[in-house]
């Protein structure tokens, strides 16, 4: 668990309030928790349109964890930092 | 005063959607740049029902199409719909359709704080703007609720989606599940005001029909009815059960019916082109018959003719017919002839009628021959079976298709009212009854109406021969109405009357003769007596003239003497004085 590498990408559409708060409350939680073993992308759909589909974005924000599996996708600000955590596999579901 | 008007007051476009029927029914198709709602129970066609939309705009009408689905991946609508002949993935490669299958599994999206449909929106705008789309469909977005949780976020972005779409400009196709007392189960309806179409699909004595209704359709007349439609190996074919309007033309071109005496009773040249014909008749009175010699002609007209078989099979109308000396077998070879036989309970009656359009538009017949309408009734009511043949009829008229039905009759009251119900929509009714007399039957025709014509109200003896049918005056006289052997015994009577007539004239004419000779004999005598009796009478007179003469002679002779010349003495001439 401690090995592994995270491979992160949120997906938003411009600077909105929404994807700023995501952001930010995703790089606090990085920082804290997976210092040193995660790459982060941020993908802005207004430029790449086209990347919307591989990932089957629906929402904005979303947060992607690609690696390690299972892929799980979290929509929203990111404001909830426990379902943030759980849905990163990083703290396991009470 | 229009031209004005028409620039201030701008009509509703809309947008075919190319589906067999459907622009009738909503004279002229969806609106244009609206969204439409599909909705329906499972297995009612609105997938099926939007990607024909899709995919008829983007081959018949130029305007590409992004088909959005949210229940079944591309690959698996490329296959289900591979049947129908719609080959999705050559269509996408000419970027005339795009297929998104948009994934929502709830197990791995965790919801956190606020969030919005961007990611839909941008995907959408992307796959509309990367192939120019007119048309887009939404199949089904009820999946979004299935997927988020956030009711208020979802219900937000969906009135701002259909905003979108109308933005776009795009005409668009909701789907939605029929939900329990609603239209859809997540109450779509009241995002889609524009146009709501119904699909069901519903099964009465175990044959299913489907049929489509037009909930709502605002801004626009409509066909507010229940439409059955079908779909099969061509997609799907809605049927309008009647068309709005009665302005079909009429023609004064005549059909014969192939049977020339049948002709003349109705005066002289057979019925209307365009009209209906029903042939009416108890079991074995030869209604097929009638039928196949229609047809016959028709197809030595060279004209194409569809029969429509419900009780017998091609095979067997063809051996059938060869008794009475007509050859279809080389009408079906040439060409022109086609049967379409099918059990009356394969479908339901709806069914039977959206078949019969199809096969009537593919083979454009001129006749149409449907073989017996009365089977159609164990599939349904007698106000069905009336109401699909009005629909039947109405849509023959304006192709200008002559038709001729044949009905059963049954000497039963509901069968006769079904002859009764029946009769009042079609143009010309030929009855063919039973005579029974003298221990045979035999089989009276007669023309119980033909609308616009002049017909004989006789009723014929109606004869099989083997070259083909033909009608015989019957007998009527004193002793009533005479057919079969007893019209032939009668007539044999009749001739021998006549022989026995003539020889007594004969034997009177010579009796005459010499009964007037006798009398010639008798003027003869009596004008030979006549003449000797007037000579008798001439002699008389003579001899008084010359007596009469020799006095007077006498007298001067005797004057003479007395005056002195005593030339002679006559006392005669003195005594006379």
């Amino acid at each position: 668990m401690e090995q592994e590498h995270y491979e992160l990408r949120l997906y938003v559409a411009g600077k909105t309030q929404k994807s700023t708060t995501a952001l930010n409350n995703l790089r606090k939680y990085c920082e804290e928790h997976l210092m040193g073993k995660y790459t982060l992308e941020v993908i802005d759909l207004l430029v790449n349109p086209q990347l919307a589909e591989g990932d089957q974005i629906l929402a904005i924000p979303t947060l992607v964890k690609k690696v390690p599996d299972p892929v799980r996708k979290i929509i929203g600000d990111l404001s909830n930092k426990e379902k943030v955590l759980v849905g990163l596999d990083i703290r396991p579901k009470v | 005063m229009t031209n004005q008007n028409q620039k201030h007051v701008k009509t509703l476009v809309k947008t075919p959607t190319g589906i067999l029927g459907l622009d009738e029914v909503t004279l002229g198709g969806l609106p244009q740049g609206r969204p439409t709602l599909i909705c329906g129970g499972a297995g009612c066609g609105k997938t099926l029902f939007s990607l024909e939309f899709i995919v008829r705009g983007a081959q018949e009408f130029g305007e590409p199409g992004v088909f959005i689905a949210f229940e079944e991946k591309a690959e698996e609508l490329a296959t289900n719909v591979a049947s129908l002949g719609f080959d999705l993935y050559e269509l996408q490669e000419q970027k005339k359709i795009k297929i998104d299958y948009i994934h929502i599994d709830k197990s791995e999206i965790e919801e956190t704080g606020e969030y919005d449909l961007e990611g839909l929106f941008i995907r959408l705008g992307y796959a509309i703007d990367s192939i120019g789309a007119k048309r887009v469909v939404l199949d089904t977005i009820e999946n979004l609720f299935a997927g988020l949780s956030n009711q208020a976020i979802l219900r937000a972005e969906l009135r701002r989606l259909f905003q979108f779409l109308k933005d776009k400009g795009v005409t668009a196709i909701i789907t939605g599940e029929r939900g329990e007392s609603s239209l859809t189960r997540q109450g779509l309806e009241e995002y889609v005001s524009d146009c709501v179409i119904l699909l069901d699909h519903r099964i009465i004595n175990q044959i299913s029909t489907r049929r489509l209704r037009i909930v709502k359709y605002r801004g626009s007349v409509h066909g507010t009815n229940e439409y059955p439609f079908l779909i099969d190996e061509e997609g799907i074919s809605v049927l309008p059960v009647t068309s709005l309007q009665l302005d079909k033309e009429v023609s004064t071109e005549r059909v014969p019916s192939g049977i020339p005496a049948l002709d003349t009773m109705l005066s002289g040249d057979g019925f209307y082109r365009g009209s209906s014909i029903l042939t009416s008749g108890t079991a074995g009175t030869g209604k097929t018959s009638i039928a196949a010699s229609f047809i016959n002609a028709a197809c030595e007209r060279n004209e194409r003719c569809l029969y429509f078989a419900f009780e017998e099979s091609p095979q067997q109308i063809v051996r059938n017919m060869r008794s009475i000396g007509i050859d279809l077998q080389r009408h079906i070879d040439s060409g022109s002839l086609q049967f379409q036989a099918s059990r009356p309970t394969l479908y339901g009656l709806e069914m039977h009628l959206v078949a019969i359009h199809k096969a009537i538009r593919k083979f454009k017949p001129t006749i149409v021959v449907l073989d017996p309408i009365t089977n159609l009734i164990t599939v349904g009511t007698m106000s069905e079976v009336k109401s699909m043949l009005v629909r039947l009829i109405d849509f023959l008229q304006v192709e200008q298709i002559t038709v001729m039905f044949t009905a059963l009759a049954l000497n039963t009251i509901t069968n006769e009212q079904t002859d009764e119900g029946i009769s009042s929509l079609v143009d010309a009714w030929i009855q063919i009854k039973d005579i029974e007399l003298n221990g045979e039957r035999n089989r009276g025709l007669y023309v119980m109406k033909s609308r616009g014509m002049e017909h004989s109200n006789q009723v014929r003896e109606f004869v099989f021969t083997k070259t083909g049918l033909d009608l015989i005056d019957v007998y009527i006289g004193p002793e009533g109405v005479l057919t079969g052997s007893a019209r032939a015994t009668q007539i044999m009577l009749e001739e021998t009357g006549e022989l026995i007539h003539s020889q007594a004239l004969n034997r009177k004419d010579r009796e005459l003769d010499r009964r007037r000779k006798m009398l010639e004999g008798k003027i003869d005598g009596l004008r030979t007596e006549f003449e000797s009796t007037e000579e008798e009478l001439n002699k008389v007179y003579i001899e008084e003239q010359i007596k009469k003469e020799r006095i007077q002679e006498a007298r001067r002779n005797m004057e003479d003497i007395r005056k002195g010349n005593p030339t002679s003495n006559n006392p005669d001439n003195k005594e006379s004085k």
